[in-house]
């Protein structure tokens, strides 16, 4: 009994890996055969990652607060003040700002992307691509995936700054730290490769949004109660993964 | 409304091969246990348009979706304009389809797209017609369907009926080769169906089109097919021209037709 629920439980894993991964083919055959338009590129960049933005802010603007305010209390106690901006920054820049983001991101857009996919499904209108010619993967997922692979590291970078900066008010304002003395820190903390390792976690992490998004709209069935057990199947899974890669590529790029 | 085909356009799959342009041979589909069609055998004849009747949830729409590759055949052999497109994957797929038109029930309209943008879809996907020409395209084939003037609306805009028109605007306007219609006059009033139908039957006698409809609404079933096919529990149990169908001694068909409660098909 355990066995065939264990069975089955794997069973549909491996589907469901199978089919992101074979969709992920095909939207990058799309892709990187410049099968794409433009201007639907651009106009999912600005709903899914423009529209993302102020949430973003916030989430940012919120922790890099409260990462500066804890670093702040533990760093007086051992008079260590000078090193509050370099933890800040280590923190955010290689994994706060991406998996936040990315974790946001999901919420916001991969929900959305669901939700659009779900409904054009339930309403035949997927079908209806497919019987004119269309493939849904060249006209729907690549214009997605390629806004989400290009935002996402925006936000991402936009996300860092705002912690950072964030860091920095709570650090003058809990310990009196100058400018300078935070930003030095900053400086000698991390380097250029720490800020884009963590564009490559952004860049991982747009296209698990992307994919797991489109693949559990094009899943949906059953009506609206279709649409939103998929868009929350999506979120679900996609932050599930998020962490999981986030723990992989952390291994892989930051381990010595 | 509807012009000559334009010179070397592609086919279904290539020039045309005999005189049936889609056979259904012995088709069976599952979903999970449930059959939805079982032993199936249909043939569409060329340039004729072909009816196919049947109770609601008969798999009537589900034949369509065969046809043109949106379902996979569990077994049997699906061939269209002579070539067996069973096991073809979804990329020759995709290609066989830009020959066809499938006008849906719901008519399935992008609901981001305005209705110009739904109509001049597969125009702008497989033609190289300029803009100003599609943009006239579009016009004349709203028009000669009584949806002259709503081209800049969305389709959340449109009653239900006039959806079904646009839709069906958009499963003709690039003349294709073959054309299926789900259900194309459900839901219209009586001036509205005749346009349907009428305009149906255009398409066949201008551009000799292969035409299959899927309805119950028989007069229309009637009026538009040359051959009519009953399919019951996902079987064709009757295949003949409309007065054929009509004169036939199956228990079930005259059942069927004469809408009775008494007979064979369980309530």
């Amino acid at each position: 009994m355990i066995a065939q629920v264990a069975g089955s439980a794997l069973g549909r894993f491996f589907a469901y890996a199978g089919g992101l991964s074979m969709m992920l083919a095909d939207a990058l055959r799309f892709a990187f055969t410049l099968r794409i338009r433009p201007t639907e590129i651009l106009r999912q960049a600005f709903f899914l990652g423009v529209q993302s933005w102020p949430i973003i802010t916030l989430t940012s603007l919120f922790t890099g607060l409260v990462i500066s305010l804890e670093a702040a209390a533990t760093a007086v106690s051992f008079g260590l003040q000078s090193y509050i901006g370099g933890s800040v920054a280590f923190a955010t820049f290689r994994e706060l700002g991406p998996m936040l983001s990315g974790i946001v991101f999901a919420g916001r857009a991969g929900a959305a992307i669901t939700a659009a996919l779900g409904s054009m499904k339930v309403t035949e209108q997927i079908e209806a691509l497919q019987s004119m010619g269309a493939s849904p993967t060249k006209v729907l997922v690549t214009p997605r995936l390629l806004a989400c692979v290009l935002m996402l590291p925006l936000l991402t970078i936009f996300a860092d700054i705002v912690g950072i900066c964030a860091g920095y008010i709570m650090a003058w304002q809990r310990v009196h730290l100058s400018q300078y003395e935070y930003f030095h820190s900053v400086q000698v903390t991390v380097d250029t490769s720490d800020f884009l390792k963590g564009l490559v976690k952004a860049v991982v992490f747009g296209i698990i949004v992307s994919m797991v998004a489109c693949y559990e709209g094009f899943n949906a069935s059953g009506g609206a109660d279709g649409v939103g057990k998929a868009t929350t199947q999506a979120v679900v899974a996609s932050i599930i993964l998020i962490f999981a890669a986030n723990f992989l590529l952390s291994f892989l790029l930051f381990a010595p | 409304m509807i012009g000559e085909r334009e010179p070397g356009r592609r086919g279904v799959s290539g020039p045309p091969k005999g005189n049936v342009a889609i056979k259904l041979d012995s088709v069976e589909l599952r979903f999970d246990q449930k059959i939805v069609l079982s032993d199936c055998t249909l043939e569409a004849l060329r340039g004729q348009v072909t009816g196919v009747i049947g109770l609601s949830g008969a798999g009537k729409s589900t034949i369509l979706r065969v046809m043109n590759g949106l379902r996979h055949a569990s077994g049997g052999r699906v061939t269209v304009n002579g070539e067996d497109i069973t096991d073809w994957p979804e990329r020759e797929l995709i290609e066989m389809r830009k020959g066809m038109g499938f006008s849906f029930q719901h008519a399935a309209l992008f609901d981001s797209l305005n209705i110009a943008e739904n109509v001049a879809y597969p125009l702008y996907e497989h033609t190289t017609l300029s803009k100003a020409e599609i943009d006239k395209r579009v016009s004349e084939t709203l028009a000669a369907l009584g949806l002259a003037g709503v081209e800049e609306r969305m389709p959340s805009e449109l009653s239900g009926g006039m959806q079904k028109r646009a839709g069906f605007a958009r499963a003709i306007v690039n003349d294709p080769e073959i054309i299926l219609f789900d259900e194309p006059t459900t839901g219209l009033d009586p001036i509205m169906t005749h346009i349907i139908v009428s305009t149906i039957k255009d398409i066949q006698a201008r551009l000799k089109a292969t035409c299959v409809v899927v309805s119950h609404d028989m007069p229309s079933m009637y009026a538009v097919s040359d051959r009519i096919a009953m399919l019951f529990e996902g079987t064709i149990i009757e295949t003949g021209t409309p007065l054929q169908i009509r004169q036939s001694p199956n228990p079930i068909v005259q059942q069927f037709l004469q809408g009775s409660e008494l007979g064979p098909i369980p309530l």
